[in-house]
């Protein structure tokens, strides 16, 4: 980009070098950009979860094994030739499973972090921004709905539903979108006394413009943050539920599953029916936070400069 | 010629909790098309209160209790939010203290300027974006149309009010409201400002309802001035009438209290002694009473009246004798 030069519409001094400075700053979200990539915690938290990510969806292209018929021949074969990773209870590859069952819980972490987040994000700005009888109506459901202990809920929803990919989305983004809606309410009731809000709101702007254009945008950023965090609290939900054995039926398979099949051979000795699905959610749920970490130092910092 | 703006007995009590607090007490003031009126005080005089009730913006718990506010001659205390807005829509704009915080961080300023017409439906996107670059233009941003593409964070707080002020003028409004438009600037951004002021409103021939506290801002730039205090005006007179022969007794005490640079060194700066009274609490019949260097036992048992003369009024039992007031009680006393 050019270096703009200083506007002549402001003589003084003071302006002329914030102007300046200005001008050579790139753009808002790009700035945000630059703070978390310089976060080598948050690099390394994205590329592990790229690297896991590549692993299970593009895996399975280099790595073909057979999920769905069992090989009752094969059982609890260790690692070996064949089977780097050795073979589960009823002879799949672990390997391969390791990869399919990947796919299916950070498909659904990322669904259901989507539901949470935007089912929050409404919720909260439009009982922020009307606020009153309103505000209190939609914040006493969330109160109500969070003092259900989830694992309850979701162990009931679990057994009312057959449980699929698209229905565990829905069940844990319909858990988890109290937090966000809290969290944006409150962000909400100091925007919404923003002069710029005021000022739509002089010139006509009605309700729908002022929560999508005005208040939505800027309480992103808060929420971008919650989201990773969303992510990896849906990635121990799903393992919690599968470990219930109320998780997505076999042949599917996902980590939670498999590390709850596998503890059932802790005293066989077969570790390597616990140890991968283990590490791989803990790498998973650990390189979300590290992202949501550096996301929110980056964007608080952000907020901290142009105070 | 028909008022662009008119307040009169308006009462706005704002609630909190149990307590209610009278912020604005029964004013009355009257604005005509091309002109600027300028509304003093000291902070908590109900100045800003005042701007807001015009705004439909009083804060959760206020409420226009009493009196009328009649934008360009159509009544707005009663009506419901959607009519009010209609009503002030295109014609009232509106500039705050804090450029900080009165533009959007997150959207492009030219979009931000440019909204106001699509929310009337008065352009297409394009046509908008194309009268929000003239304007930024004309209020004084140099290459606008690059600037258009910037975002708030990005521009001096001269150039962010500069946008704030385009943002105000984009349909054309007949009253613009300006709540202490200068205070966060520095003083030669602010002259700078003020001059914009002057010269839009005679390009455009508006009405602009100035709030401030800054007597030297009033006395440059205003046509008439509302002094208010403890939500009650105290003075109301054409700037030139004002400054000329200030009657009330709390007004010559704000303007006593503006240090000159004849004052000599070591002397101690004028002050009102105390503070604005607490408008929840009992109020003294003349409410700067507790305060006035001058008053009597009147001022604590009788609540001062209105007079008015020509283009002055003002509510005060022991007035300022001006100059005239002595010349003409000299010429009548027998000698």
């Amino acid at each position: 980009m050019s270096i703009d030069l200083p506007d002549v519409a402001d003589t003084t001094g003071q302006a002329a070098a914030e102007d300046r400075q200005a001008a050579v700053e790139p753009k808002q979200p790009s700035m945000v950009l630059r703070r978390f990539l310089e976060n080598k915690l948050a690099i390394l938290g994205l590329l592990l979860f790229l690297a896991m990510a590549v692993f299970c969806f593009l895996g399975p292209l280099v790595y073909h094994t057979d999920q769905i018929h069992t090989r009752l021949s094969e059982q609890t074969l260790p690692p070996g030739p064949g089977h780097p990773l050795g073979t589960d209870q009823v002879g799949y590859d672990e390997l391969g499973r390791l990869m399919v069952g990947g796919q299916t819980s950070i498909e659904i972490a990322l669904g259901a972090a989507l539901v949470a987040v935007v089912l929050g994000v409404v919720w909260g700005t439009v009982a922020g921004y009307f606020g009153g009888v309103i505000d209190s109506f939609m914040m006493r459901i969330v109160d109500s709905v969070m003092s259900i202990p989830a694992l309850f809920l979701l162990m009931f929803l679990a057994t009312m539903f057959r449980p699929s990919v698209l229905m565990l989305i829905l069940v844990l983004g319909l858990l988890a979108w109290l937090a966000p809606a809290r969290l944006v309410r409150g962000e909400t009731l100091s925007l919404r006394s923003r002069e710029y809000v005021q000022a739509v709101r002089v010139m006509g702007g009605r309700a729908p413009r002022i929560i999508f254009r005005h208040l939505v945008p800027n309480v992103l950023g808060t929420i971008v943050v919650n989201a990773t965090f969303q992510v990896a609290d849906a990635i121990l939900a799903i393992a919690a539920i599968s470990f219930l054995g109320l998780g997505i039926p076999p042949p599917a398979a996902n980590w939670g599953g498999m590390l709850s099949d596998g503890l059932n051979y802790t005293y066989s000795g077969f570790w390597w029916l616990i140890y991968p699905s283990g590490i791989a959610i803990i790498i998973t749920v650990l390189s979300f936070n590290l992202i949501g970490d550096g996301l929110r130092d980056a964007v608080g910092l952000r907020a901290h400069r142009r105070l | 010629m028909a008022t662009m703006l008119e307040i009169s007995d308006l009462v706005v009590d704002i609630r909190s909790g149990r307590s209610t607090v009278r912020a604005v007490d029964g004013i009355s003031l009257t604005l005509d098309p091309g002109r600027t009126l300028g509304l003093v005080g000291e902070s908590g005089c109900g100045k800003s209160t005042t701007g807001l009730a015009v705004l439909g913006l009083l804060p959760a718990g206020g409420k226009v209790t009493r009196g009328s506010i009649r934008i360009d001659g159509h009544e707005i205390v009663g009506l419901r939010e959607a009519e009010a807005r209609a009503i002030r829509g295109r014609t009232v704009g509106v500039v705050f203290q804090d450029p900080m915080t009165a533009l959007n961080p997150t959207q492009r300023i030219g979009a931000q300027v440019a909204e106001p017409l699509l929310i009337h439906g008065m352009a297409n996107r394009s046509a908008a974006m194309k009268q929000a670059v003239d304007l930024l233009g004309e209020v004084g941003l140099s290459r606008p149309a690059a600037q258009a593409e910037r975002f708030p964070h990005e521009l001096s707080g001269g150039m962010r009010q500069r946008v704030m002020i385009a943002l105000a003028l984009i349909c054309g409004p007949k009253l613009l409201v300006a709540d202490e438009p200068t205070t966060a600037l520095d003083v030669t951004t602010q002259d700078q400002i003020l001059q914009l002021f002057d010269s839009l409103q005679q390009s455009r021939d508006m009405s602009i309802l100035l709030i401030t506290h800054d007597m030297g801002v009033v006395a440059g730039h205003t046509d008439e001035v509302a002094v208010m205090y403890a939500g009650r005006l105290a003075e109301l007179a054409t700037t030139h009438r004002l400054f000329g022969g200030y009657r009330h007794r709390y007004t010559e005490a704000l303007l006593e209290s503006i240090p000159t640079l004849d004052t000599p060194r070591g002397q101690r700066l004028a002050t009102i002694a105390g503070l604005p009274p607490n408008l929840g609490g009992q109020l003294a019949p003349c409410r700067f009473a507790p305060r006035c260097a001058h008053a009597e036992q009147v001022c604590f048992d009788v609540e001062p009246q209105w007079s008015e003369q020509g283009e002055h009024g003002y509510a005060c039992h022991l007035p300022r004798r001006t100059d005239a007031d002595l010349m003409t009680e000299s010429a009548g006393a027998p000698s």
